[in-house]
C-alpha cells in the first residue's frame, strides 16, 4: 500500500526536515530567552524532554502502517541521503554520545580504538554486504542466511545470535534513557526507565521500520546539533576559531607540555600506555567486524529502493556518524586542559563551580589522599558520563544548553533502542512465527504478532534494565565480539564463496558464536563469575572476536569443503545477488 | 538466467576494486597502529601523526573509500549493462 500522501511526503523530504532543523533552532532560542527572563532552569528540563518525545511520537503515529513491507522495510523508498541519518542515529547510543568523550579523555591514544573501529566497520558493509543485501531484498538477517544455506537451521542460529547481541545492547540503551530521565525530571529511576520505554514503543508500535526510519532522522538532526553547539562554542572561548575539530592539536601539545608538570606518568597521545598494542589492534579488528555483522544496522539497508542507493547510502551513514566521531576527541582534550589548568594543583576549597557541581552529583570524586589541601592528579577521578555533560557548564554556556545535551543524548538512546527493539520483534514474529511456525498466516495476523511481541520485548528489557546491574553495561561491548564471530563470516562468504555449503555455515556460525562466548564468560569475571581461565595471549574479553572470528571461517571453510557442494538453486541465488539487473529465479 | 562472460569480467572488476579499497583501509587502520609509536613523533597540524590519523585521518579515508566505491559501481554497472532499471 503506497499511502495516498506516501509519495508527496517523499518528494518534500528535504523541505518537511529543513523546516523541522528550523523550527528546533528556533525553540532552544526561544527558551534562551525565557532561561535569561527567569525560567526556572527544572521547566527547561521538562519542556526540553517534553517537546522531543512529544514530536518523536507525533511522527511514530503519524506513520502507522498496516502494509507489511512499509512494516518491516518502510516500503523501500528511503533516499539515500535520509537512510544515511536514520543509520546514524541507529548506530550511535548513548553511550557513543555521553560516554565516548569521556573513554577518551581516560584513555587517551588508545581510545581512538572505538573511534576507528565504529567508524571503519563500515568499509566492510560497503564493500561486502549492503548492496549484496539490499539486492536479496527480503526483511531480515536470518531471512538471508535462510536462502542461502537452505532452511530452517541456519536461520534458527542467526535468530538465537541477532537476539542476543541486540537485548543486552537495547537493555543498555534503556537503562540510558532512564538515567537521562531521571536526572533532568528529577524522578527516581525506574520512573525514568519506563518513561524511556513508552517513547521508545510510541515511535515504533504503530508504524513499524516506516515510524522508526522517520524518527529516526529527526533523532539525527536533534543529536548532531546538541553534540556539536557545546563544543564549537568551548572551541571559540578557548581559541577564538569555532572550529574544535582543528583546534585541538594545539591543546594536545598544551597538555604534552603540563604532564611532566603535574607528573602524570601516563602521556595522553602516546599510544599503547593503557592497552597493549595486540589488544589495541585487536579491539579495532572486533569492532570493525562486529559493525559490519550487527542486524538492527544490516537491515536498514533493506529499506533504500535500489543497490544503487545503498552503495551510496552507506556513504552518507558513515559521514553522519563521523560529523560525531571526529569531534569527540576534541571534547576529551578540552575537558583535560580545562583540569590540568584550573583543576589540577589548586585549593581544593577554591575549585571552579562546574568540578563542585558534578562532585556533588557524584560524577566526579575528589578524595584529598596526602591531606595538603592540593588536588593532585591521582586525587581527582571523573566518570566518563560528566565529560559531555559538563562540557556546557565548563564553556560558561546557559542551562539551556544543558537542556539541549540531555535532549541529544536521549534522542541518542531512544533511536538506538527502537531499530534494536524492532531487530528482536521481528527476528522472532517474522522469522520464527511466520517463516517456521505458520507460513500460511494471514498479513493481518503477522503484523498483530509483530506488534505484541514488540510490546512483550519492550516489557521484558524494561524490566531487566530497571533491576540490572550497572555491570550489564559492559556486555554492550561484547556484543559486537558475538555478533562479528556469529555473523561475518557466513554472511561474506555466502555472497562471495558459491562452494561454501549449508552444513559449513551452520558449523561455523556454532563454532564462532560459542567460540567468542565461552572466552567472554571464562575470562572477564562478568557479573562475579569466577575468571575460569587464563586469558590466551593476554587478550582482553573485549576482543574476544580475535579468537572467535577466524575459526568461524575457518570452520566454514573445512566444513564446506568437506560436504557436497550446494545446488543448483543457490548458486541462482548468488548470482542474482551479485549482478543487480538479474531477476532472482523466484516461484 | 544464462551468465555471459561480460558479466563474469563485470565481478572480476568489482573484485578488484574491492581488493584495492580494502588494502587502502588496511593500511591507515593496522599498518598505522602497528608503527603507532614511530609515526607519533612527526607533528601534523599541531597533532601527533599516529593521533591525528586515528582520530580524524582514517575517517576521511573510510568517508573517501566508500564514496568512491559507490560512484565507481554505480558507473561499472551501467558500463557493464547489469544496471537496475529506472
Amino acid at each position: 500500500m503506497a499511502s495516498k500522501t506516501g509519495n508527496s511526503f517523499i518528494d518534500n523530504l528535504g523541505r518537511i526536515y529543513g523546516l523541522f532543523t528550523g523550527g528546533f533552532l528556533l525553540f532552544v532560542v526561544v527558551l534562551a530567552i525565557l532561561e535569561q527572563l527567569g525560567l526556572a532552569p527544572k521547566i527547561i528540563g521538562w519542556v526540553f524532554l517534553a517537546a522531543t518525545i512529544g514530536l518523536y511520537a507525533l511522527i511514530g503515529v503519524i506513520s502507522r502502517t498496516s502494509d507489511v513491507a512499509e512494516y518491516y522495510v518502510a516500503g523501500r523508498r528511503v533516499p539515500a541521503v535520509f537512510n544515511g541519518m536514520a543509520v546514524g542515529s541507529d548506530w550511535m547510543s548513548a553511550a557513543s554520545f555521553i560516554g565516548m568523550a569521556g573513554s577518551l579523555y581516560a584513555l587517551g591514544y588508545d581510545g581512538l580504538a572505538y573511534i576507528m573501529g565504529w567508524t571503519g566497520g563500515y568499509v566492510l558493509v560497503a564493500l561486502f554486504l549492503a548492496p549484496y543485501l539490499r539486492k536479496f531484498g527480503q526483511f531480515t538477517i536470518p531471512d538471508f542466511l535462510g536462502a542461502r544455506y537452505g532452511g530452517n537451521v541456519a536461520r534458527a542460529i542467526g535468530i538465537v545470535a541477532a537476539i542476543t547481541a541486540s537485548f543486552t545492547y537495547v537493555v543498555a540503551q534503556i537503562k540510558g534513557a532512564g538515567i537521562i530521565t531521571s536526572r533532568f525530571l528529577e524522578i527516581p529511576i525506574e520512573y525514568g526507565t519506563w518513561v524511556g520505554v513508552a517513547g521508545i514503543l510510541v515511535c515504533s508500535m504503530l508504524g513499524g521500520m516506516r515510524a522508526v526510519t522517520w524518527t529516526q532522522v529527526a533523532q539525527y538532526i536533534v543529536l548532531i546539533i546538541a553534540y556539536l553547539v557545546p563544543i564549537v562554542w568551548l572551541s571559540y572561548r578557548l581559541t577564538g576559531v569555532p572550529i574544535p575539530q582543528l583546534m585541538y592539536g594545539q591543546a594536545l601539545a598544551e597538555i604534552a607540555a603540563l604532564e611532566p608538570v603535574l607528573g602524570v606518568t601516563k602521556p595522553y597521545a602516546q599510544p599503547f600506555v593503557q592497552m597493549s598494542q595486540a589488544n589495541f589492534i585487536g579491539l579495532v579488528f572486533c569492532l570493525m567486524i562486529g559493525t559490519a555483522a550487527l542486524p538492527h544496522i544490516l537491515m536498514r539497508f533493506y529499506t533504500t529502493p535500489s543497490v544503487r542507493e545503498a552503495r551510496v547510502s552507506v556513504g552518507w551513514s558513515l559521514f553522519c556518524i563521523f560529523l560525531l566521531y571526529f569531534s569527540a576527541p576534541a571534547y576529551a582534550a578540552f575537558a583535560k586542559l580545562e583540569v590540568y589548568k584550573h583543576v589540577i594543583g589548586q585549593a581544593i576549597a577554591n575549585l571552579p563551580a562546574w568540578v563542585t557541581n558534578w562532585g556533588n552529583l557524584g560524577l566526579i570524586t575528589i578524595k584529598d589522599d596526602n591531606g595538603d589541601g592540593i588536588l593532585q592528579v591521582a586525587e581527582l577521578t571523573l566518570n566518563p558520563d560528566a565529560i559531555v555533560l559538563a562540557t556546557p557548564e565548563i564553556a560558561g554556556l546557559p542551562y539551556v544548553v544543558a537542556g539541549l545535551v540531555a535532549a541529544g543524548g536521549l534522542s541518542a538512546a531512544l533511536s538506538t533502542a527502537d531499530g534494536l527493539l524492532l531487530t528482536i520483534s521481528n527476528a522472532l514474529s517474522h522469522d520464527l512465527y511466520y517463516k517456521m511456525i505458520d507460513p500460511s498466516a494471514t498479513t493481518t495476523r503477522r503484523l498483530m504478532v509483530a506488534r505484541t511481541l514488540l510490546l512483550i520485548v519492550a516489557a521484558i528489557a524494561a524490566y531487566v534494565a530497571s533491576t540490572a546491574p550497572s555491570g550489564i553495561l559492559v556486555f554492550v561491548s561484547w556484543a559486537f565480539s558475538i555478533a562479528g564471530a556469529a555473523f561475518f563470516p557466513a554472511l561474506v562468504l555466502g555472497i562471495f564463496w558459491p562452494r561454501a555449503t549449508k552444513e559449513g555455515a551452520i558449523a561455523g556460525m556454532l563454532v564462532g558464536f560459542g567460540l567468542t562466548l565461552f572466552y567472554v564468560l571464562t575470562t572477564s569475571g562478568f557479573m562475579g563469575l569466577p575468571k575460569y581461565m587464563e586469558p590466551w595471549f593476554g587478550i582482553n574479553s573485549i576482543a574476544a572476536g580475535v579468537f572467535g572470528i577466524p575459526a568461524g571461517f575457518l570452520t566454514i571453510i573445512v566444513v564446506s569443503l568437506l560436504t557436497k557442494a550446494p545446488d543448483q538453486e543457490v548458486q541462482a541465488l548468488i548470482h542474482s545477488v551479485r549482478y543487480p539487473n538479474l531477476e532472482p529465479e523466484r516461484a | 538466467m544464462q551468465i555471459t562472460s561480460r558479466m563474469r569480467e563485470y565481478w572480476q572488476k568489482n573484485l578488484q576494486l574491492t581488493a584495492i579499497l580494502l588494502a587502502i583501509w588496511f593500511v591507515v587502520t593496522y599498518v598505522v597502529a602497528f608503527f603507532a609509536v614511530p609515526i607519533n613523533q612527526v607533528t601534523f597540524l599541531g597533532f601527533p601523526l599516529a593521533y591525528y590519523i586515528g582520530a580524524q585521518g582514517a575517517l576521511v579515508v573510510y568517508v573517501a573509500i566508500i564514496a568512491f566505491y559507490a560512484r565507481h559501481m554505480n558507473k561499472l554497472d551501467r558500463d557493464y549493462g547489469v544496471a537496475e532499471e529506472g
